[in-house]
């Protein structure tokens, strides 16, 4: 490896270090990272191109995700970075890691099943399957409504000890 | 540019241009509901398809303002265009009414939209198969809501059954233009770059007709198509709406917040 590229190695671990402090502003128990948003970065001659793409279409917090990247890079003198924003592929759940899923259900959210077992020829995949309550791990739950406190979450109610609870909807 | 680039480009930015306003104007109206629906979910559901929408919307206005010659910005297309030079589909125009139209026209629409962006995710025009691939995923999400509420309200009390069945009623009319290509639509299709509406129109009323029976519903007669909403010929509802929507942009342009 030559030093310009080992350099290059070097900045990069660097940025993404940096990036790993960035939490999704609606949900702080993630990291960008960890809710699969960062999808790449890259350096381009002096300017650091960070990669993201919305969770949602009409998701509120990608703009002041794009200003919190910009504002920690510049912190540590990444002066010219630049946020890049991708729609395709379009973002899935499955980019969520198991320890990320485990962090949500900490945090009080239902974490998303794979979207594999979802069976489409279902009308309301979301009722097939089975939704354990974040807070007591009872498998009684039912679905109160497709859309909860933010467009990706729906809402649910545990039968058991009756707390509800946010389901983040697989997609 | 060739003559023929040029004009494709221009079907292009129409094209996009008509999906777009059709997902602003019913966000705008959805977004009507807020604190006002029957139910507090409701209310955030509503909002929440809304919110979905605007995001659409959004996307699709940016790829219009990248085709479009002077340059716009996707707010020029939103906020400072007349009710002649709108080009979304009457359907969406059509007032709140009661929750039962709101749900109606929902559904009717969400039954269209959804087989159109299943279509859309193969259009050899990159950027709108990739705004398509996101949309899919959430117009899902508003089909199952509004086919859950045509179900509990069709399959309800007798009461609720009736305000159902007037609301189909009242919506019905305005499905049929959905469904009539123009010119642009063929050129679109031909060029690989749109959707077949003939293919669209079976899926629809397929999953329509299954709908309404699981809901002990009754398919309304089919009338005369009503039709104009692509061409600006609109009715009189979505002058007030823009009225309202567009405001704040036109009384103190360029203003941010
Ligand atoms: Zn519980």
């Amino acid at each position: 490896m030559d030093l310009m590229s080992k350099n290059t190695e070097i900045q990069l671990a660097h940025v993404r270090s940096i990036l790993d402090t960035i939490t999704d502003p609606e949900i702080p128990a993630l990291t960008i990272n960890e809710m699969g948003i960062l999808r790449g970065v890259e350096i381009e001659a002096d300017t650091v191109v960070v990669t993201i793409t919305p969770t949602y279409s009409g998701c509120p917090a990608i703009d002041q995700i794009t200003d919190d990247i910009t504002a920690a890079l510049a912190k540590h003198d990444y002066l010219s970075a630049r946020v890049a924003l991708v729609l395709s592929p379009a973002w899935t759940t499955d980019w969520m890691s198991d320890e990320a899923k485990e962090k949500l259900r900490q945090y009080g959210i239902a974490p998303p099943c794979k979207t594999s077992l979802l069976d489409d020829s279902q009308e309301d995949p979301d009722v097939t399957v089975i939704v354990a309550c974040p807070n007591c791990c009872s498998f009684n739950t039912q679905l109160v409504s497709h859309f909860g406190s933010t467009a990706c979450k729906s809402f649910w109610q545990c039968t058991d000890c009756l707390e509800p609870f946010d389901y983040f909807k697989p997609i | 540019m060739s003559a023929s680039a040029a004009s494709t480009k221009s079907d292009l930015f129409t094209y996009t241009l008509r999906q777009a306003d059709n997902s602003m104007v019913l966000c705008q109206r959805l977004c009507e509901w807020a604190a006002r629906a029957p139910e507090l979910e409701e209310d955030i559901a509503l909002t929440n398809i809304g919110l979905d929408l605007i995001g659409q919307a959004r996307s699709l206005y940016q790829y219009s303002a990248s085709l479009c010659d002077p340059k716009v910005s996707e707010d020029d297309l939103a906020f400072m265009r007349d009710a002649h030079q709108w080009t979304n589909l009457l359907l969406v125009e059509q007032p709140n009414g009661d929750f039962a139209d709101t749900i109606a026209r929902q559904y009717f629409y969400d039954a269209w939209h959804l087989p159109f962006l299943e279509q859309l995710t193969r259009s050899h025009d990159t950027t709108l198969a990739a705004i398509a691939a996101k949309s899919v995923k959430e117009a899902k999400y508003h089909l199952r809501h509004s086919s859950m509420w045509i179900k509990r309200l069709g399959d309800g009390t007798e009461y609720s059954h009736q305000r159902m069945q007037d609301a189909i009623a009242t919506v019905w009319p305005f499905t049929k233009e959905m469904f009539v290509a123009d010119e642009l639509d063929l050129r679109m299709l031909e060029a690989g770059i749109g959707v077949d509406l003939d293919v669209l129109k079976r899926a629809w009323e397929s999953q329509v007709v299954a709908l309404l029976i699981s809901a002990t519903l009754t398919k309304p007669i089919d009338s005369e198509a009503i039709t104009g909403g692509r061409q600006g010929q609109h009715t009189e509802y979505l002058h007030d709406l823009l009225a309202e929507m567009q405001v704040l942009p036109r009384s103190m342009p360029n203003r941010q917040w």
